[in-house]
Protein backbone atom coordinates (compact mmCIF):
# COMPACT_ATOMS: atom_id res chain seq x y z
CA UNK A 1 0.00 0.00 0.00
CA UNK A 2 2.37 2.67 -1.19
CA UNK A 3 -0.30 4.93 -2.57
CA UNK A 4 -2.86 5.60 0.08
CA UNK A 5 -5.59 7.67 -1.46
CA UNK A 6 -8.46 8.72 0.76
CA UNK A 7 -11.69 7.59 -0.78
CA UNK A 8 -13.84 10.32 -2.33
CA UNK A 9 -17.60 10.03 -2.01
CA UNK A 10 -17.88 10.02 -5.77
CA UNK A 11 -15.82 6.85 -5.88
CA UNK A 12 -18.28 4.81 -3.87
CA UNK A 13 -21.17 2.68 -5.00
CA UNK A 14 -23.73 1.60 -2.41
CA UNK A 15 -26.68 -0.47 -3.57
CA UNK A 16 -30.06 0.19 -1.95
CA UNK A 17 -32.12 -2.58 -0.42
CA UNK A 18 -35.91 -2.86 -0.51
CA UNK A 19 -37.00 -1.10 2.74
CA UNK A 20 -39.24 -4.05 3.67
CA UNK A 21 -36.22 -6.32 3.65
CA UNK A 22 -34.00 -4.18 5.88
CA UNK A 23 -33.04 -5.70 9.24
CA UNK A 24 -30.19 -3.40 10.22
CA UNK A 25 -29.91 0.12 8.87
CA UNK A 26 -26.59 1.88 9.49
CA UNK A 27 -26.84 5.65 8.91
CA UNK A 28 -23.92 8.03 8.87
CA UNK A 29 -21.83 6.01 11.29
CA UNK A 30 -18.55 7.48 12.54
CA UNK A 31 -16.35 5.58 14.96
CA UNK A 32 -13.42 6.72 17.07
CA UNK A 33 -10.70 4.91 19.01
CA UNK A 34 -9.79 7.86 21.18
CA UNK A 35 -8.83 10.48 18.60
CA UNK A 36 -8.34 8.07 15.71
CA UNK A 37 -11.31 7.86 13.40
CA UNK A 38 -11.84 4.29 12.24
CA UNK A 39 -15.17 4.62 10.42
CA UNK A 40 -16.11 7.56 8.20
CA UNK A 41 -19.82 8.17 7.64
CA UNK A 42 -20.67 4.59 6.83
CA UNK A 43 -24.24 4.08 5.63
CA UNK A 44 -25.52 0.68 4.63
CA UNK A 45 -28.68 -1.38 4.91
CA UNK A 46 -28.41 -5.07 5.79
CA UNK A 47 -31.05 -7.45 4.45
CA UNK A 48 -33.10 -9.74 6.67
CA UNK A 49 -32.28 -13.49 6.56
CA UNK A 50 -29.42 -12.97 4.16
CA UNK A 51 -25.69 -13.36 4.58
CA UNK A 52 -23.76 -10.12 4.20
CA UNK A 53 -19.98 -10.32 3.89
CA UNK A 54 -17.62 -7.48 4.76
CA UNK A 55 -14.29 -7.61 2.97
CA UNK A 56 -11.28 -5.31 2.75
CA UNK A 57 -7.62 -5.08 3.74
CA UNK A 58 -6.51 -5.23 7.40
CA UNK A 59 -7.37 -2.11 9.34
CA UNK A 60 -10.09 -0.99 6.92
CA UNK A 61 -12.72 -0.93 9.69
CA UNK A 62 -14.76 -4.03 8.89
CA UNK A 63 -14.33 -5.56 12.35
CA UNK A 64 -14.94 -2.16 13.89
CA UNK A 65 -18.23 -1.89 11.99
CA UNK A 66 -19.19 -5.34 13.26
CA UNK A 67 -18.37 -4.39 16.86
CA UNK A 68 -20.63 -1.33 16.73
CA UNK A 69 -23.66 -3.45 15.83
CA UNK A 70 -23.77 -5.12 19.26
CA UNK A 71 -21.96 -2.23 20.95
CA UNK A 72 -19.09 -4.50 21.98
CA UNK A 73 -16.89 -1.41 21.93
CA UNK A 74 -18.76 -0.10 24.99
CA UNK A 75 -16.56 -2.39 27.14
CA UNK A 76 -13.67 -0.05 26.45
CA UNK A 77 -13.55 3.53 27.61
CA UNK A 78 -12.34 5.92 24.92
CA UNK A 79 -14.13 4.15 22.07
CA UNK A 80 -17.25 5.86 20.77
CA UNK A 81 -19.68 5.78 17.87
CA UNK A 82 -21.67 8.60 16.29
CA UNK A 83 -24.63 8.24 13.95
CA UNK A 84 -27.48 5.77 13.92
CA UNK A 85 -27.80 2.02 13.70
CA UNK A 86 -31.43 0.99 13.43
CA UNK A 87 -32.30 -2.58 14.38
CA UNK A 88 -35.88 -3.06 13.20
CA UNK A 89 -36.20 0.71 13.35
CA UNK A 90 -34.79 1.12 16.89
CA UNK A 91 -31.54 3.01 17.31
CA UNK A 92 -29.07 0.69 19.11
CA UNK A 93 -26.68 3.58 19.69
CA UNK A 94 -29.35 5.39 21.77
CA UNK A 95 -28.63 6.26 25.39
CA UNK A 96 -31.35 4.15 27.01
CA UNK A 97 -30.52 0.90 25.25
CA UNK A 98 -30.13 -2.16 27.51
CA UNK A 99 -26.81 -3.53 26.28
CA UNK A 100 -27.35 -7.04 27.63
CA UNK A 101 -30.69 -7.32 25.83
CA UNK A 102 -29.21 -5.88 22.65
CA UNK A 103 -26.45 -8.48 22.72
CA UNK A 104 -28.96 -11.25 23.28
CA UNK A 105 -30.64 -10.08 20.03
CA UNK A 106 -27.36 -9.55 18.17
CA UNK A 107 -25.04 -12.52 18.76
CA UNK A 108 -21.35 -12.70 17.92
CA UNK A 109 -18.73 -15.33 17.11
CA UNK A 110 -15.07 -14.36 17.31
CA UNK A 111 -11.94 -14.99 15.32
CA UNK A 112 -10.46 -17.41 17.83
CA UNK A 113 -12.64 -20.08 19.40
CA UNK A 114 -13.59 -19.02 22.93
CA UNK A 115 -15.19 -21.98 24.70
CA UNK A 116 -15.87 -21.31 28.37
CA UNK A 117 -14.10 -23.53 30.91
CA UNK A 118 -17.15 -25.72 31.46
CA UNK A 119 -18.89 -28.69 29.84
CA UNK A 120 -20.10 -28.65 26.23
CA UNK A 121 -23.68 -28.68 27.50
CA UNK A 122 -23.12 -25.77 29.89
CA UNK A 123 -21.38 -23.78 27.16
CA UNK A 124 -24.47 -23.98 24.98
CA UNK A 125 -26.88 -23.43 27.88
CA UNK A 126 -24.89 -20.46 29.24
CA UNK A 127 -26.71 -17.72 27.35
CA UNK A 128 -30.10 -19.44 27.43
CA UNK A 129 -30.07 -19.59 31.24
CA UNK A 130 -29.68 -15.83 31.38
CA UNK A 131 -33.02 -15.10 29.75
CA UNK A 132 -35.18 -18.20 29.92
CA UNK A 133 -36.22 -20.58 32.68
CA UNK A 134 -36.38 -23.82 30.76
CA UNK A 135 -37.21 -27.17 32.32
CA UNK A 136 -34.53 -29.83 32.02
CA UNK A 137 -36.14 -31.57 29.00
CA UNK A 138 -36.71 -28.21 27.26
CA UNK A 139 -33.11 -27.19 27.88
CA UNK A 140 -31.89 -30.55 26.60
CA UNK A 141 -33.93 -30.01 23.46
CA UNK A 142 -32.59 -26.47 23.03
CA UNK A 143 -28.99 -27.63 23.42
CA UNK A 144 -29.52 -30.41 20.88
CA UNK A 145 -31.18 -28.01 18.45
CA UNK A 146 -28.34 -25.49 18.73
CA UNK A 147 -25.63 -28.12 18.34
CA UNK A 148 -27.47 -29.60 15.36
CA UNK A 149 -27.69 -26.20 13.69
CA UNK A 150 -23.98 -25.70 14.23
CA UNK A 151 -23.35 -29.13 12.66
CA UNK A 152 -21.70 -30.41 15.81
CA UNK A 153 -24.38 -32.61 17.40
CA UNK A 154 -23.24 -35.84 15.77
CA UNK A 155 -19.69 -35.39 17.03
CA UNK A 156 -20.48 -34.50 20.65
CA UNK A 157 -23.85 -36.06 21.48
CA UNK A 158 -22.23 -38.80 23.58
CA UNK A 159 -19.89 -36.40 25.34
CA UNK A 160 -22.07 -33.46 26.41
CA UNK A 161 -20.58 -33.52 29.92
CA UNK A 162 -17.06 -33.34 28.51
CA UNK A 163 -15.12 -30.08 28.67
CA UNK A 164 -15.62 -27.59 25.82
CA UNK A 165 -11.89 -26.97 25.85
CA UNK A 166 -11.28 -30.64 25.06
CA UNK A 167 -12.65 -30.27 21.52
CA UNK A 168 -10.54 -29.61 18.43
CA UNK A 169 -10.21 -26.04 17.14
CA UNK A 170 -12.85 -26.48 14.45
CA UNK A 171 -15.24 -28.14 16.87
CA UNK A 172 -14.63 -25.40 19.44
CA UNK A 173 -15.59 -22.77 16.87
CA UNK A 174 -18.77 -24.62 15.95
CA UNK A 175 -19.48 -24.91 19.70
CA UNK A 176 -19.23 -21.11 19.86
CA UNK A 177 -21.68 -20.86 16.95
CA UNK A 178 -24.03 -23.26 18.77
CA UNK A 179 -23.70 -21.17 21.94
CA UNK A 180 -24.56 -18.09 19.92
CA UNK A 181 -27.59 -19.52 18.11
CA UNK A 182 -28.92 -21.19 21.27
CA UNK A 183 -30.18 -17.82 22.55
CA UNK A 184 -31.97 -17.37 19.20
CA UNK A 185 -30.50 -14.03 18.24
CA UNK A 186 -32.07 -12.17 15.32
CA UNK A 187 -28.69 -11.12 13.98
CA UNK A 188 -25.47 -13.14 14.12
CA UNK A 189 -22.12 -11.38 13.70
CA UNK A 190 -19.19 -13.53 12.62
CA UNK A 191 -15.77 -11.92 12.96
CA UNK A 192 -13.37 -13.89 10.73
CA UNK A 193 -14.76 -17.12 12.15
CA UNK A 194 -12.59 -19.46 10.08
CA UNK A 195 -9.25 -17.68 10.15
CA UNK A 196 -7.94 -19.98 12.90
CA UNK A 197 -9.35 -23.15 11.33
CA UNK A 198 -8.07 -25.78 8.90
CA UNK A 199 -9.72 -26.02 5.45
CA UNK A 200 -12.02 -28.92 6.32
CA UNK A 201 -13.32 -27.24 9.48
CA UNK A 202 -13.71 -24.01 7.50
CA UNK A 203 -15.82 -25.76 4.89
CA UNK A 204 -18.05 -27.21 7.61
CA UNK A 205 -18.49 -23.81 9.18
CA UNK A 206 -19.37 -22.23 5.84
CA UNK A 207 -22.03 -24.89 5.33
CA UNK A 208 -23.38 -24.04 8.79
CA UNK A 209 -23.56 -20.36 7.92
CA UNK A 210 -25.55 -21.05 4.77
CA UNK A 211 -28.07 -23.11 6.75
CA UNK A 212 -28.37 -20.56 9.55
CA UNK A 213 -29.63 -17.76 7.36
CA UNK A 214 -33.10 -19.27 7.33
CA UNK A 215 -33.52 -18.04 10.90
CA UNK A 216 -30.90 -15.35 11.35
CA UNK A 217 -29.57 -12.30 9.61
CA UNK A 218 -25.86 -12.94 9.26
CA UNK A 219 -22.99 -10.52 8.86
CA UNK A 220 -19.57 -12.07 8.34
CA UNK A 221 -16.20 -10.34 8.26
CA UNK A 222 -13.66 -12.29 6.26
CA UNK A 223 -10.23 -11.98 4.71
CA UNK A 224 -10.99 -14.91 2.48
CA UNK A 225 -12.53 -13.62 -0.76
CA UNK A 226 -13.50 -17.09 -1.87
CA UNK A 227 -15.39 -17.54 1.34
CA UNK A 228 -17.24 -14.25 0.85
CA UNK A 229 -18.17 -15.32 -2.67
CA UNK A 230 -19.34 -18.75 -1.51
CA UNK A 231 -21.44 -17.92 1.53
CA UNK A 232 -22.77 -14.41 1.11
CA UNK A 233 -25.73 -12.84 -0.71
CA UNK A 234 -24.44 -9.29 -0.29
CA UNK A 235 -20.89 -8.02 -0.06
CA UNK A 236 -19.52 -4.76 1.26
CA UNK A 237 -15.96 -3.69 0.42
CA UNK A 238 -14.33 -1.38 2.94
CA UNK A 239 -11.17 0.67 2.62
CA UNK A 240 -9.61 3.13 5.08
CA UNK A 241 -12.75 3.38 7.19
CA UNK A 242 -15.07 3.97 4.27
CA UNK A 243 -17.60 1.62 2.74
CA UNK A 244 -16.50 1.80 -0.89
CA UNK A 245 -18.89 -0.62 -2.51
CA UNK A 246 -21.92 -2.57 -1.43
CA UNK A 247 -24.15 -4.76 -3.54
CA UNK A 248 -25.22 -8.25 -4.45
CA UNK A 249 -22.23 -10.58 -4.09
CA UNK A 250 -22.46 -11.80 -7.71
CA UNK A 251 -22.28 -8.26 -9.01
CA UNK A 252 -19.54 -7.06 -6.69
CA UNK A 253 -17.33 -9.99 -7.66
CA UNK A 254 -18.08 -10.13 -11.37
CA UNK A 255 -18.74 -6.47 -12.22
CA UNK A 256 -17.28 -4.32 -9.47
CA UNK A 257 -18.53 -0.76 -9.82
CA UNK A 258 -15.44 0.97 -8.48
CA UNK A 259 -11.77 0.82 -9.39
CA UNK A 260 -10.74 0.17 -5.75
CA UNK A 261 -12.98 -2.88 -5.44
CA UNK A 262 -11.79 -4.25 -8.71
CA UNK A 263 -8.14 -3.78 -7.67
CA UNK A 264 -8.75 -5.51 -4.36
CA UNK A 265 -10.62 -8.55 -5.62
CA UNK A 266 -8.16 -9.12 -8.44
CA UNK A 267 -5.36 -9.13 -5.88
CA UNK A 268 -3.66 -5.93 -6.94
CA UNK A 269 -3.44 -4.78 -3.31
CA UNK A 270 -4.52 -5.90 0.11
CA UNK B 1 40.33 -11.82 14.53
CA UNK B 2 42.63 -10.85 17.37
CA UNK B 3 43.69 -14.08 19.15
CA UNK B 4 44.56 -12.36 22.42
CA UNK B 5 41.22 -10.63 22.59
CA UNK B 6 39.40 -13.87 21.90
CA UNK B 7 41.34 -15.58 24.71
CA UNK B 8 40.51 -12.79 27.15
CA UNK B 9 36.83 -13.06 26.20
CA UNK B 10 36.90 -16.82 26.80
CA UNK B 11 38.56 -16.41 30.20
CA UNK B 12 36.10 -13.77 31.36
CA UNK B 13 33.27 -15.97 30.11
CA UNK B 14 34.58 -18.89 32.14
CA UNK B 15 35.21 -16.72 35.22
CA UNK B 16 31.63 -15.47 35.10
CA UNK B 17 30.28 -19.00 34.86
CA UNK B 18 32.42 -20.19 37.76
CA UNK B 19 31.29 -17.21 39.84
CA UNK B 20 27.62 -17.93 39.15
CA UNK B 21 27.95 -21.61 39.99
CA UNK B 22 29.87 -20.85 43.21
CA UNK B 23 27.33 -18.33 44.45
CA UNK B 24 24.46 -20.66 43.65
CA UNK B 25 26.27 -23.42 45.53
CA UNK B 26 26.75 -21.17 48.57
CA UNK B 27 23.06 -20.26 48.60
CA UNK B 28 22.07 -23.91 48.33
CA UNK B 29 24.52 -24.82 51.08
CA UNK B 30 22.83 -22.37 53.43
CA UNK B 31 19.45 -23.88 52.58
CA UNK B 32 20.80 -27.40 53.05
CA UNK B 33 22.30 -26.43 56.42
CA UNK B 34 18.95 -25.03 57.58
CA UNK B 35 17.08 -28.14 56.47
CA UNK B 36 19.71 -30.38 58.02
CA UNK B 37 19.56 -28.74 61.44
CA UNK B 38 15.75 -28.75 61.25
CA UNK B 39 15.63 -32.44 60.45
CA UNK B 40 18.35 -33.58 62.81
CA UNK B 41 17.05 -31.60 65.77
CA UNK B 42 13.35 -31.72 64.95
CA UNK B 43 12.84 -35.35 64.01
CA UNK B 44 13.99 -36.47 67.47
CA UNK B 45 11.29 -34.38 69.11
CA UNK B 46 8.49 -35.61 66.87
CA UNK B 47 6.22 -38.20 68.45
CA UNK B 48 2.51 -38.78 68.96
CA UNK B 49 2.50 -36.58 72.07
CA UNK B 50 3.37 -33.57 69.91
CA UNK B 51 -0.02 -33.85 68.22
CA UNK B 52 -2.14 -34.96 71.18
CA UNK B 53 -0.85 -33.10 74.22
CA UNK B 54 -0.73 -29.41 74.98
CA UNK B 55 2.35 -27.37 75.82
CA UNK B 56 3.78 -28.60 79.14
CA UNK B 57 5.40 -27.05 82.18
CA UNK B 58 9.15 -27.58 82.06
CA UNK B 59 10.03 -31.13 82.94
CA UNK B 60 6.60 -32.66 82.38
CA UNK B 61 5.56 -34.50 79.24
CA UNK B 62 3.65 -32.53 76.64
CA UNK B 63 3.19 -31.59 73.00
CA UNK B 64 2.07 -28.86 70.67
CA UNK B 65 -1.58 -29.80 70.12
CA UNK B 66 -2.89 -26.46 71.40
CA UNK B 67 -0.45 -24.50 69.23
CA UNK B 68 -1.13 -26.58 66.11
CA UNK B 69 -4.89 -26.21 66.44
CA UNK B 70 -4.59 -22.50 67.30
CA UNK B 71 -2.37 -21.84 64.30
CA UNK B 72 -4.71 -23.75 62.00
CA UNK B 73 -7.78 -21.89 63.24
CA UNK B 74 -6.16 -18.49 62.88
CA UNK B 75 -4.68 -19.24 59.46
CA UNK B 76 -7.94 -20.62 58.10
CA UNK B 77 -9.96 -17.68 59.45
CA UNK B 78 -7.33 -15.28 58.09
CA UNK B 79 -7.49 -16.91 54.66
CA UNK B 80 -11.30 -16.69 54.57
CA UNK B 81 -11.09 -12.95 55.29
CA UNK B 82 -8.15 -12.37 52.97
CA UNK B 83 -9.66 -14.31 50.07
CA UNK B 84 -12.92 -12.39 50.29
CA UNK B 85 -11.20 -9.03 50.28
CA UNK B 86 -8.24 -9.93 48.06
CA UNK B 87 -10.15 -11.66 45.26
CA UNK B 88 -12.74 -8.87 45.09
CA UNK B 89 -10.11 -6.12 45.21
CA UNK B 90 -8.00 -7.86 42.55
CA UNK B 91 -11.09 -8.35 40.39
CA UNK B 92 -11.96 -4.68 40.71
CA UNK B 93 -8.43 -3.70 39.69
CA UNK B 94 -8.41 -6.04 36.70
CA UNK B 95 -11.95 -5.60 35.40
CA UNK B 96 -13.33 -2.29 36.56
CA UNK B 97 -11.25 0.48 38.07
CA UNK B 98 -7.71 -0.58 37.25
CA UNK B 99 -7.14 2.09 34.63
CA UNK B 100 -8.46 5.01 36.69
CA UNK B 101 -6.28 7.22 38.87
CA UNK B 102 -7.94 5.73 41.94
CA UNK B 103 -7.07 2.28 40.61
CA UNK B 104 -3.42 3.27 40.25
CA UNK B 105 -3.37 4.53 43.86
CA UNK B 106 -4.97 1.33 45.15
CA UNK B 107 -2.45 -0.78 43.22
CA UNK B 108 0.47 1.25 44.55
CA UNK B 109 -0.72 1.07 48.16
CA UNK B 110 -1.29 -2.65 47.77
CA UNK B 111 2.31 -3.05 46.62
CA UNK B 112 3.47 -1.06 49.64
CA UNK B 113 1.44 -3.31 51.91
CA UNK B 114 2.93 -6.32 50.13
CA UNK B 115 6.37 -5.44 51.44
CA UNK B 116 5.36 -3.88 54.77
CA UNK B 117 7.24 -5.36 57.75
CA UNK B 118 4.94 -7.82 59.49
CA UNK B 119 5.78 -6.37 62.90
CA UNK B 120 4.11 -3.12 61.82
CA UNK B 121 0.99 -5.01 60.89
CA UNK B 122 1.08 -6.62 64.33
CA UNK B 123 1.40 -3.24 66.07
CA UNK B 124 -1.41 -1.81 63.94
CA UNK B 125 -3.80 -4.61 64.89
CA UNK B 126 -2.68 -4.31 68.50
CA UNK B 127 -3.78 -0.67 68.53
CA UNK B 128 -6.96 -1.50 66.65
CA UNK B 129 -8.23 -4.71 68.26
CA UNK B 130 -6.14 -5.53 71.36
CA UNK B 131 -5.55 -2.30 73.29
CA UNK B 132 -9.15 -1.00 73.10
CA UNK B 133 -10.59 -4.31 74.37
CA UNK B 134 -7.87 -4.86 76.99
CA UNK B 135 -7.12 -8.35 75.80
CA UNK B 136 -5.16 -10.42 73.33
CA UNK B 137 -7.28 -12.68 71.16
CA UNK B 138 -7.12 -15.24 68.41
CA UNK B 139 -9.40 -13.01 66.32
CA UNK B 140 -6.88 -10.19 66.46
CA UNK B 141 -4.22 -12.70 65.39
CA UNK B 142 -6.33 -13.82 62.44
CA UNK B 143 -6.93 -10.22 61.38
CA UNK B 144 -3.18 -9.50 61.49
CA UNK B 145 -2.45 -12.58 59.37
CA UNK B 146 -5.25 -11.64 56.97
CA UNK B 147 -3.71 -8.19 56.50
CA UNK B 148 -0.51 -9.90 55.41
CA UNK B 149 -2.30 -12.22 53.00
CA UNK B 150 -4.62 -9.65 51.40
CA UNK B 151 -1.99 -7.86 49.27
CA UNK B 152 -0.58 -11.17 48.00
CA UNK B 153 -4.02 -12.38 46.94
CA UNK B 154 -5.06 -9.02 45.48
CA UNK B 155 -1.94 -8.92 43.37
CA UNK B 156 -2.25 -12.52 42.16
CA UNK B 157 -5.94 -12.11 41.36
CA UNK B 158 -5.33 -9.03 39.25
CA UNK B 159 -2.43 -10.69 37.45
CA UNK B 160 -4.22 -13.93 36.59
CA UNK B 161 -7.40 -12.13 35.49
CA UNK B 162 -5.41 -9.90 33.16
CA UNK B 163 -3.84 -13.04 31.70
CA UNK B 164 -7.26 -14.29 30.58
CA UNK B 165 -7.89 -13.55 26.92
CA UNK B 166 -10.00 -10.45 26.38
CA UNK B 167 -11.96 -12.46 23.81
CA UNK B 168 -13.21 -14.70 26.62
CA UNK B 169 -14.62 -11.65 28.38
CA UNK B 170 -16.13 -10.38 25.12
CA UNK B 171 -17.58 -13.79 24.28
CA UNK B 172 -19.47 -13.85 27.57
CA UNK B 173 -20.70 -10.29 27.19
CA UNK B 174 -21.69 -11.00 23.56
CA UNK B 175 -24.22 -13.56 24.79
CA UNK B 176 -26.05 -10.84 26.67
CA UNK B 177 -24.52 -11.57 30.07
CA UNK B 178 -23.73 -8.67 32.42
CA UNK B 179 -19.99 -8.28 33.04
CA UNK B 180 -20.37 -9.27 36.71
CA UNK B 181 -21.92 -12.58 35.64
CA UNK B 182 -19.17 -13.20 33.09
CA UNK B 183 -16.54 -12.54 35.76
CA UNK B 184 -18.07 -14.98 38.22
CA UNK B 185 -19.07 -17.72 35.81
CA UNK B 186 -16.32 -17.57 33.20
CA UNK B 187 -13.27 -15.55 34.23
CA UNK B 188 -12.90 -16.77 37.81
CA UNK B 189 -13.43 -20.31 36.61
CA UNK B 190 -10.90 -19.91 33.87
CA UNK B 191 -8.40 -18.39 36.31
CA UNK B 192 -9.09 -20.78 39.17
CA UNK B 193 -5.74 -22.59 39.08
CA UNK B 194 -3.90 -19.26 39.26
CA UNK B 195 -6.15 -18.08 42.08
CA UNK B 196 -5.57 -21.32 43.97
CA UNK B 197 -1.80 -21.06 43.52
CA UNK B 198 -1.83 -17.49 44.83
CA UNK B 199 -3.91 -18.48 47.84
CA UNK B 200 -1.63 -21.37 48.70
CA UNK B 201 1.42 -19.13 48.51
CA UNK B 202 -0.32 -16.56 50.73
CA UNK B 203 -1.14 -19.36 53.16
CA UNK B 204 2.49 -20.46 53.15
CA UNK B 205 3.55 -16.89 53.80
CA UNK B 206 1.37 -16.36 56.89
CA UNK B 207 1.79 -19.80 58.44
CA UNK B 208 5.23 -18.96 59.81
CA UNK B 209 4.66 -15.33 60.80
CA UNK B 210 5.62 -14.66 64.42
CA UNK B 211 5.83 -10.90 64.88
CA UNK B 212 2.19 -10.05 64.16
CA UNK B 213 1.00 -12.80 66.51
CA UNK B 214 3.19 -11.66 69.42
CA UNK B 215 1.11 -8.48 69.61
CA UNK B 216 -2.26 -10.01 68.93
CA UNK B 217 -2.90 -13.69 69.70
CA UNK B 218 -0.05 -13.84 72.21
CA UNK B 219 -0.09 -17.41 73.53
CA UNK B 220 -2.09 -19.82 75.62
CA UNK B 221 -0.69 -22.66 77.65
CA UNK B 222 -3.90 -24.64 77.43
CA UNK B 223 -5.95 -26.20 74.67
CA UNK B 224 -8.72 -23.82 73.59
CA UNK B 225 -11.00 -23.40 70.60
CA UNK B 226 -12.17 -19.97 71.75
CA UNK B 227 -10.66 -17.29 69.55
CA UNK B 228 -11.95 -14.51 71.83
CA UNK B 229 -9.05 -15.20 74.18
CA UNK B 230 -5.28 -15.46 73.80
CA UNK B 231 -4.64 -18.35 71.44
CA UNK B 232 -1.67 -20.68 71.28
CA UNK B 233 0.14 -20.84 67.95
CA UNK B 234 3.25 -22.52 66.61
CA UNK B 235 5.42 -19.49 65.77
CA UNK B 236 5.11 -17.86 69.21
CA UNK B 237 5.56 -21.18 71.01
CA UNK B 238 8.71 -21.79 68.98
CA UNK B 239 9.90 -18.28 69.79
CA UNK B 240 9.36 -18.75 73.54
CA UNK B 241 10.56 -22.33 73.81
CA UNK B 242 13.62 -21.95 71.65
CA UNK B 243 14.90 -19.18 73.91
CA UNK B 244 14.16 -21.10 77.11
CA UNK B 245 16.67 -22.88 79.32
CA UNK B 246 14.85 -26.23 79.27
CA UNK B 247 15.96 -29.01 76.97
CA UNK B 248 12.50 -30.52 76.57
CA UNK B 249 11.08 -27.12 75.59
CA UNK B 250 13.83 -26.60 73.06
CA UNK B 251 13.12 -30.04 71.59
CA UNK B 252 9.48 -29.08 71.18
CA UNK B 253 10.50 -25.80 69.51
CA UNK B 254 12.53 -27.74 66.94
CA UNK B 255 9.66 -30.14 66.34
CA UNK B 256 7.32 -27.18 65.80
CA UNK B 257 9.77 -25.52 63.41
CA UNK B 258 9.98 -28.75 61.43
CA UNK B 259 6.18 -28.94 61.27
CA UNK B 260 5.91 -25.40 59.87
CA UNK B 261 8.68 -25.98 57.34
CA UNK B 262 7.12 -29.24 56.21
CA UNK B 263 3.72 -27.56 55.83
CA UNK B 264 5.16 -24.69 53.80
CA UNK B 265 7.07 -27.14 51.62
CA UNK B 266 3.98 -29.25 51.02
CA UNK B 267 1.81 -26.23 50.20
CA UNK B 268 4.42 -24.84 47.81
CA UNK B 269 4.77 -28.17 46.02
CA UNK B 270 0.98 -28.43 45.65
CA UNK B 271 0.89 -24.85 44.31
CA UNK B 272 3.52 -25.76 41.72
CA UNK B 273 1.66 -28.86 40.59
CA UNK B 274 -1.57 -26.87 40.28
CA UNK B 275 0.19 -24.16 38.27
CA UNK B 276 1.69 -26.74 35.95
CA UNK B 277 -1.67 -28.41 35.34
CA UNK B 278 -3.15 -25.03 34.44
CA UNK B 279 -0.49 -24.55 31.78
CA UNK B 280 -1.21 -27.98 30.32
CA UNK B 281 -4.99 -27.70 30.13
Amino acid sequence: MNTVNPVEASETSIAKIDPDQVKVDVRGLNFFYGKTQALKTVSVAIARNQVTALIGPSGCGKSTLLRTLNRMYALYPGQRAEGEILLDGENVLGAGVDLAKLRARVGMVFQKPTPFPMSIYDNVAFGVRLYENLSKPDMDARVEEALTRAALWGEVKDNLKGPGLGLSGGQQQRLCVARGVAVRPEVLLLDEPTSALDPISSAKLEETVTQLKADHTIIIVTHNLGQAARVSDYTGFMYLGTLVEFGKTDEVFTHPATRKTSDYITGRFG
Amino acid sequence: MNAGKLMRRKISDLAFKVFCVTVTFLALMALAAILWSLLSQGLGGLNLDVFTKSTPAPGSPGGLANAIVGSLMMCVLAMVMALTIGVLAGTWLAEYGGRSAYGAVVRFLNDVLLSAPSILVGLFVYELLVAPFHGFSGFAGAVALALLAVPVITRTTEDVLLLQASTLREAGVALGAPLSYVIQQVLWRSARAGLLTGSLLAFARISGETAPLLFTALNNQFFSLDLRHPTANLPVVIFNYALSAYDDWRRLAWAGALLIAATVLLVTVVARIVAKEQRHS
